[in-house]
């Protein structure tokens, strides 16, 4: 068997790849938009205010969690809205690993299939099974 | 420093530094961190949660235009991925127990390595003539357009590349960065990927690896609205605008400029980490 016959249908992975880049732009535009309205509304309603980040400040905070985020932002509370923003932008790298994984099962490649099933329990331990 | 000012500022930097880190192939987070905490004196720990942050926008903004290229491997990506995800879980974990002065004295090293690579222009690694097993079983060997037509390629040292990739996986769960030097130089060097495939897969690999250790920032409070915002809205235009930007010969000066310009943050970044001033 020559080492051509190992490549993998190009066509199909290349039709995949270009959907799933266009995925990403399109996640990244929305996930951007999010975060400038929420900066907007952090500038408007904290502009005068004098932070201080010189120093790591461990308090408890609801941003720190999805749930709290989430509560935050249908508050129509400014960080609220950035860390969704923030939380849709992470969404899209890992719903591209979601659609290859439709893409690979689509082309009965079950190693990938595999394979993409273990980034996505990595992914999954890091986003949601983590407490510091 | 009222917030309005600090944040037209982290936004201002930030663009420069996504601008410079396109044009110059370097990448956009590369003297984020050095800015945020040299120049603004912030904690390095917000400074890492920005990065990581802004590296996923700049990731995922940029796949739309490499993928129509055809030179992306999502099979070779895919399965480096399980490598850098891994790592990236691990390095974050890490990083909970470093103190400040150490992460900053890595950084810089890592930085410093990354700079020196770049003075490297040559990328003459000749193909390999026969795949490993491995790259066999797991299709790694693939094509890409050349001259009209299309390229084959066989992938070797794939056991290596893997092990390279844990590191590199680390790295950017520890200092929130993309890692895409060490990422290239194991898929360029170890597996002989072809110069054009290794640059656009590690790209395209680097969004999911900093997603990995992105929730676990969250959770320990490293990403803060106020700081993340202007980084990741800058470096995001700064580097969307530098990959339109025609590329000429002038960005050879360009690159060695900016390699100076990171050597020399990255002295400073060890210096202060060893003298505790981060």
């Amino acid at each position: 068997m020559s080492e051509r016959g190992n490549t993998p249908r190009p066509q199909a992975d290349m039709a995949m790849e270009i959907t799933l880049g266009k995925l990403l732009r399109l996640g990244v535009l929305v996930a951007a938009a999010v975060v400038a309205a929420g900066g907007l509304l952090l500038i408007i309603s904290r502009g005068n205010w004098t932070p201080d980040y010189a120093a790591f400040h461990d308090a408890i905070s609801p941003l720190r969690s999805v749930g709290g985020i989430l509560r935050e932002a249908y508050a129509l509370q400014a960080d609220g809205i950035v860390q969704t923003g923030i939380l849709l932008l992470i969404a899209t790298p890992v719903l591209r690993v979601v659609f290859s994984l439709f893409g690979f099962a689509r082309q009965r490649d079950w190693l990938y299939v595999v394979l993409t099933l273990v980034v996505l329990t990595i992914l999954s331990v890091g986003l949601v099974g983590w407490k510091t | 420093m009222s917030y309005f000012v600090l944040s037209s500022l982290l936004f201002a930097g930030s663009l420069l530094a996504g601008l410079l880190g396109a044009l110059t192939g370097l990448g956009g987070g590369v003297v984020i961190i050095p800015l945020i905490t040299l120049a603004f004196g912030i904690d390095i720990r917000y400074a890492i949660g920005a990065s990581l942050i802004s590296v996923i926008a700049t990731s995922s903004g940029a796949a739309a235009a490499y993928v129509r290229e055809g030179y992306t491997n999502i099979r070779i990506g895919m399965f480096l991925e399980v490598a850098t995800t891994f790592g990236a879980l691990g390095g974050a974990a890490i990083a909970g127990f470093l103190s400040t002065g150490t992460i900053a004295v890595v950084f810089g090293v890592v930085l410093a390595s990354t700079a020196l690579q770049s003075f490297r222009t040559s990328h003459d690694v000749p193909g390999a003539a026969v795949s490993d097993r491995a790259a066999l079983r797991l299709r790694l060997n693939g094509e890409y357009p050349l001259d009209g037509g299309r390229q084959t390629y066989n992938v070797t040292g794939v056991a290596p590349g893997f092990a390279l990739m844990l590191i590199a996986g680390g790295l950017s769960g520890l200092l929130g960065i993309g890692s895409g030097a060490v990422k290239v130089l194991a898929m360029d060097r170890i597996m002989r990927i072809p110069f054009k495939v290794s640059t656009t897969t590690s790209n395209f690999m680097i969004g999911v690896t900093a997603a990995a250790s992105a929730g676990i920032y969250i959770a320990r409070g490293y990403v803060v609205p106020e700081i993340a915002m202007p980084v990741m809205l800058g470096v995001l235009a700064g580097s969307l605008a530098g990959s339109r930007v025609l590329v000429a010969t002038r960005t050879v000066i360009l690159r060695r400029l900016f390699a100076w310009v990171v050597i020399v943050l990255a002295a400073e970044m060890i210096f202060n980490g060893i003298t505790g001033r981060i």
